[in-house]
């Protein structure tokens, strides 16, 4: 089995899905770096990793609403052999809807920041020769298509999307990989205490599990629970004068 | 942190009786403080593996699922620090391979660190090894005063000896630190005899007290003569030398450890009696006296490779009643359940017996030296009428029962608990009764 481009540098590393992430990569043999505001609160992360036989695991201050990339990725010290966006904003969708700085901030949080972050990653990347890498967004079912239910978050998803699908085609002669990961429902600190069928719904351990397989097979887009791939395919084909009596 | 919108359903792993409850996520340390200082009656919960409603808070339930993280561990000591909500199964998945191993263990590997303490599980080395609180060197709790404190046997000695078997109502643990024990391999070298009626199971039990491991299987609806028929199973680490040639390589490795989901509640006829009478009878003929290296998982959690095994009794849930009796009133005592239980034709998959060794020093801790018999039933109506009158042998024995198991036992079974007073004076003296209770600490008004 081919090594995972190391290190790993998970962006929005205080999710549960960033946890999984880690633990998996370290499991795997990988460095890892976690990325996330308030760095030193990632300290019990760090030494959690570390008793899991992390030899190289390290946290660095990051948010992905500040401005300057390029800075973030020139402080590093070093070029990461996998970046993962897991930086995201589920919001609300009537207060998004009623007001306009809480929908920016779902945009700033789910596209701006993610799509300007992963285009420096891949300057970086591009800069060192062939080496390449790998580039890997956590966006969403949801950017599938814009539904009444959560249109603002879906729309930046969707252009997260778009972002990772024009990426994919772009950076294929530089050897640098991009995957996108669309999770479907999975039981986390941003999904508490909502009613989510079980069939529907994955873990964030299952979410790290399939990420890493995938990654070792080169896929290019990836549905953790492989029924939402069915379920988005229908949603998508639906004649719009039908979806938008619909209540989705 | 978020405070789930309504209140859910919750019940224990018996999945009886079952409560509304608003749940509490903290995810951090900071986040655990707050949620201690914030709650009125309220209690931790782990992994839900207590029976009845131990970890169903009376108001609000602390769910401590992510605090999930190792925090050290120090090879030249053997000391592992874990936050309380971390599993038992991800120790072992991290340990074994490095030569350690917890030590003690309950039939289980999916509790928490925290729940861990809060029952002061015991395990098959319970003879020889003592609970598993025996083994902490220290615990840092939120008490709720606002300032997470940390206890042991030489600080706040009180505090230890209350959150010890305190089933939470001391605080909201945040994190642990025991002391490790070294392994060689991942393997136990296993004794079974198969041993015809109660005396010999005592005897046998007696006769292999410097056994590491011990536990009998019962036969719960053999009667007369053959009246707690059992298979003893008997263990010991197994050694580098002990293995065979072919397995010496990788000594520590753990066999992938596959698990199947019981797929759907079982229909109440699959535990009918002719079915359990049929498969007990089945299983203790198949246990002839034999010797074997068997793995360390399936040794110690045999059940855990059927997830969710608790769905085999229905839609209506289980209850499980454990208790121990002194080591002097043992014999005439257990005679007496499991008459009572064969008498009533009601019986289980799962019965178990174990020689338990001396007392800890757990101010509410349920094991004290002598027998403990644990036994799961379907919760019906002429079930529960059962264990009312097995609580009635359990208390004129001077025995206690198992608070983690409980699901429906009136106050008056506390009298089985010598230091319960003190446990209810440090509670109201240090200001936790309004603070922290759970719908069994009410019932059994701790």
């Amino acid at each position: 089995m081919a090594a995972l481009p190391s290190p790993v540098l998970i962006l929005g590393a205080r999710s549960d899905i960033a946890r999984a992430l880690a633990r998996r990569y370290v499991a795997e043999g990988c460095a890892v770096i976690l990325g996330a505001r308030d760095a030193a609160r990632l300290a019990t992360d760090v030494a959690d990793l570390k008793v899991r036989g992390g030899s190289d695991v390290d946290a660095v201050e990051f948010d992905v609403l500040a401005d300057d990339p390029d800075a973030f990725f020139a402080r590093l010290g070093r070029v990461p052999g996998t970046v993962i966006m897991v930086a995201g904003l589920l919001g609300d969708q009537a207060e998004s809807a009623n007001r306009d700085e809480a929908a920016r901030l779902v945009m700033a949080t789910n596209y701006l920041g993610p799509a300007r972050y992963l285009l420096a990653a891949s300057r970086v990347m591009r800069a060192r020769g062939k080496e390449g890498g790998c580039l890997i967004g956590i966006s969403s079912v949801a950017g599938d298509r814009g539904r009444g239910s959560n249109y603002i978050y879906g729309s930046a998803k969707a252009g997260f999307t778009a972002l990772l699908s024009g990426m994919r085609n772009s950076l294929r002669a530089d050897n640098i990989m991009v995957m996108t990961v669309k999770p479907g429902f999975v039981r986390t600190a941003m999904t508490e205490g909502m009613a989510l069928p079980p069939a529907l719904t994955a873990t964030a351990e299952q979410v790290a599990e399939t990420v890493v397989a995938a990654q070792r097979r080169g896929r290019d887009v990836v549905y953790v629970k492989s029924v939402w791939r069915l379920i988005m395919a229908i949603i998508r084909s639906l004649p719009e004068p039908i979806f938008k009596r619909l209540s989705l | 942190m978020s405070l789930d919108r309504r209140p859910e359903p919750l019940s224990g792993w018996g999945r009886y009786p079952r409560h509304q409850a608003i749940g509490i996520h903290p995810a951090d340390a900071p986040e655990v403080s707050r949620a201690a200082t914030t709650a009125a009656h309220g209690i931790a919960r782990g992994n839900g593996r207590a029976y009845g409603d131990a970890a169903v808070g009376a108001d609000a339930t602390i769910h401590l699922g992510r605090l999930d993280r190792f925090l050290s561990f120090d090879p030249t000591t053997g000391i592992l620090v874990g936050e309380a909500g971390l599993l038992l199964a991800q120790i072992i998945d991290v340990m074994v391979p490095r030569g350690w191993f917890v030590p003690v263990v309950p039939g289980t590997r999916f509790v928490t660190l925290g729940g861990m303490v809060a029952a002061d599980i015991h395990g098959k080395n319970h003879h020889a090894f003592g609970s598993f609180c025996d083994h902490v060197a220290w615990i840092e709790i939120d008490d709720g005063s606002g300032e997470r404190r940390r206890c042991s046997r030489q600080e706040d000695p009180a505090l230890f000896a209350a959150t010890c078997g305190g089933m939470g109502l001391t605080g909201v643990i945040y994190s642990v630190a025991v002391r490790m024990q070294r392994i060689e391999t991942a393997m136990i070298r296993q004794r079974r005899l198969r041993v015809r009626n109660l005396d010999a199971a005592m005897e046998a039990f007696e006769a292999n007290l410097a056994t590491t491991y011990s536990v009998a299987w019962i036969d719960c609806l053999a009667s007369g003569a053959a009246l707690g028929r059992s298979a003893l199973f008997l263990g010991e680490h197994a050694t580098l030398a002990e293995l065979p040639v072919g397995r010496r390589e990788r000594p520590l490795a753990l066999p992938a450890s596959g698990s199947r989901p019981i797929p759907i509640d079982f229909p109440d006829f699959a535990l009918s009696m002719p079915v359990v009478r049929t498969f007990n009878a089945l299983y203790y003929r198949r246990q002839f006296d034999a010797e074997a290296l068997v793995d360390l998982l399936p040794y110690f959690f045999p059940l855990d490779s059927l997830l969710e095994w608790n769905r085999i009794y229905g839609r209506r849930g289980f209850v499980q009643y454990q208790c121990v009796l002194p080591l002097e009133t043992s014999a005439a005592g257990l005679r007496l359940l499991l008459g009572a239980i064969a008498a009533a034709g009601a019986g289980s998959f799962l019965g178990v017996l174990k020689r338990m060794g001396p007392q800890s020093f757990g101010m509410i801790s349920f094991p004290r030296e002598g027998y403990t018999l644990a036994l799961d039933f379907p919760a019906s109506p002429a079930n529960l009428a059962l264990l009312d009158r097995l609580d009635g042998i359990t208390a004129d024995h001077g025995g206690r029962i198992y608070l983690a198991k409980d699901a429906r036992a009136a106050p008056a079974m506390m009298a089985g608990y010598d230091r319960l007073d003190a446990f209810r004076a440090l509670r109201r003296e240090r200001g936790y009764m309004t603070r922290f209770a759970s719908r069994l600490s009410q019932r059994l008004e701790l």
